[in-house]
């Protein structure tokens, strides 16, 4: 048990301020530590989304792009440092003394379902099919009547082009049309935020396509996204905000074009070589 | 002259092997209605057992990954024992040990209009706490097979560690479970003769009541084999029955027939990836 554990997030920001830094953002992330073991793998992250923002986080495997955004939906806890979505603490509880603890599994649940998360490895329920994938989150979670979360997953999957998939089980789709399943699961909780680790990275290469197709309509609808990939094309194309991370650090952060024309930092620029 | 005692062995019974039979075809399409009555005793004190073996060697399974390390201890310690100790001794300690010590004995009760025996329940009890320490590894294992993602996809929609279990994890936990757990109750169908030795009046006892009356060992014993036989071949047909059943529910086609299953051809071991055709 380290110190910081007890006493997590006890400088940051000012406590009981009347206008807290991030009370308005979708996202709030405030000196983020995260290790595992003796490995440090993020170092203070912090970070802001405002609602409807598109962020795109980039940078080197390792890098800690991806325990940054599991840490969002608190499916790792942070060793120090707060989170906020919707300014709300996510994983924990403020005491009055400013302390964080860990807050209760339904607290955390009612926050996690707010939050919308697109894994890799799709993580589809293989023992349902692709319309109950869809309906359980609201039929088990927000106590949807059965038939309106059945209508509202099929709209969903028809949305993201799979209406004729409804009764398909998972291990009956392509890779692309799992992650899109995945994407309608993800959506039918009616999220304020969509996290995308890597959505792409576990696809053919002619499947990428229409998964990011997805994305981008997601983007322009207006969703608040943060999304992790090696994508450059998708992220010069629907970023509103780029972000390089390395070494459990933000290098750099701007708007795509500008960063993929002349990053400031050498460290952003020799990633970029490598990538584009 | 070099066989002489083999021959006087042969000679005791010039007729040539002692088999009646008549007798054996009679037991076996005949039997009398004790004898039926120690079959369904079978029969029922197996499922029963088997069925609160699954509770209650699922609420171990769950106990050992409780968050309270005493919890934890128990549940190990149960396993360790149980599993370390004959299924007749902890027989013969739970009816007549602990009766004998007056720390509990088994009484005859009436449940919803059927007598139950003390013997029979203290039977009934014993195989199911003994199985379910065996359920709880099943159980463990099957629970420790779902991959970690499953949980992690069910609790960023916003379940609660408890309907993770319930609604992701246990569900495609069983098909895993499912055939080391049939193989346990095919197992378990052979254990309630053990039942015996405290005086269950099940199928066993019931044939060695007939040889005592009639001498006809072979023939009885042999028919108390061919009514497990059949039990277990029937118990063969339900699970691969389940089996298919689950297999369909993941899309995943054609698992194998009965008769594949019986006779072990025509058939591959199922991977984990769907084939377009086979």
């Amino acid at each position: 048990m380290s110190p910081e554990g007890e006493e997590k997030g006890a400088s940051a920001g000012a406590p009981g301020s009347p206008t807290r830094p991030g009370a308005a953002a979708a996202v709030a992330a405030t000196a983020v530590v995260k290790r595992f073991g003796a490995l440090e793998v993020l170092r203070g992250v912090s970070l802001e989304v405002a609602r409807g923002e598109v962020v795109v986080i980039i940078g080197p495997s390792g890098s800690g792009k991806t325990t940054f955004l599991r840490c969002i939906n608190h499916l790792e806890k942070v060793d120090s440092g707060r989170i906020c979505v919707n300014g709300q603490l996510i994983g924990y509880r403020e005491r009055a003394d400013g302390r964080l603890r860990e807050a209760s599994r339904r607290q955390i649940a009612e926050r996690r379902a707010e939050i919308g998360f697109v894994f890799q490895s799709f993580n589809l329920f293989p023992h349902m099919t692709a319309l109950m994938n869809v309906a359980c989150g609201p039929l088990r979670v927000k106590r949807m009547p059965r038939q309106r979360s059945l209508d509202e997953a099929a709209a969903l999957l028809e949305r993201v082009g799979l209406a004729d998939k409804l009764e398909a089980r998972p291990l009956q789709l392509s890779g692309g049309q799992q992650q899109r399943v995945a994407i309608a699961r993800a959506l039918a909780m009616r999220p304020s935020v969509m996290l995308f680790d890597e959505a792409t990275s576990a696809l053919d290469p002619e499947m990428v396509g229409e998964v990011l197709a997805v994305m981008r309509e997601l983007a322009t609808g207006g969703m608040t996204m943060i999304v992790v990939t090696h994508e450059m094309g998708f992220a010069a194309e629907v970023a509103d905000r780029l972000v390089m991370m390395d070494n459990g650090q933000i290098v750099e952060e701007g708007p795509p074009r500008q960063m993929f024309a002349a990053a400031a930092q050498a460290r952003t620029r020799e990633f970029l070589s490598k990538v584009l | 002259m070099v066989a002489t005692p083999l021959l006087s062995v042969a000679g005791s019974n010039p007729a040539g092997l002692n088999f009646d039979w008549a007798f054996f075809w009679h037991a076996l399409v005949r039997p009398n209605s004790s004898f039926l009555l120690g079959f369904a005793t079978t029969i029922y004190i197996s499922i029963i057992a088997m069925a609160l073996a699954i509770v209650v060697g699922l609420l171990l399974a769950l106990g050992r990954r409780s968050r309270l390390w005493p919890v934890r201890v128990f549940v190990s310690l149960y396993i360790w024992v149980v599993r370390g100790t004959p299924l007749l001794v902890q027989l013969v300690i739970v009816y007549d040990g602990f009766s004998a010590m007056r720390l509990f004995s088994f009484s005859d009760v009436t449940v919803l209009g059927i007598d139950i025996q003390g013997v029979v329940q203290a039977g009934i009890v014993t195989l199911a706490l003994n199985e379910a320490a065996y359920m709880a590894e099943i159980i463990r294992a099957g629970i420790a097979s779902v991959g970690v993602g499953q949980s992690e996809a069910g609790l960023s929609l916003g379940m609660t560690p408890g309907q993770v279990m319930r609604r992701i994890v246990l569900p495609q936990a069983v098909r895993l479970i499912v055939p080391p757990l049939g193989n346990d109750f095919n197992a378990m169908m052979k254990s309630t003769s053990l039942l015996a030795t405290i005086g269950v009046s099940e199928l066993f006892l019931n044939a060695e009541e007939i040889n005592s009356l009639t001498f006809r060992t072979f023939e009885i014993y042999s028919v108390a084999a061919l009514y497990y036989l059949f039990l277990t071949t029937v118990w063969t047909l339900v699970q691969s029955t389940i089996e298919a059943r689950l297999q369909s529910q993941l899309g995943i086609p054609r698992p194998p027939t009965f008769r594949q299953r019986l006779l072990g051809t025509g058939w591959r071991p199922a991977g984990g990836r769907v084939r377009d055709s086979a």
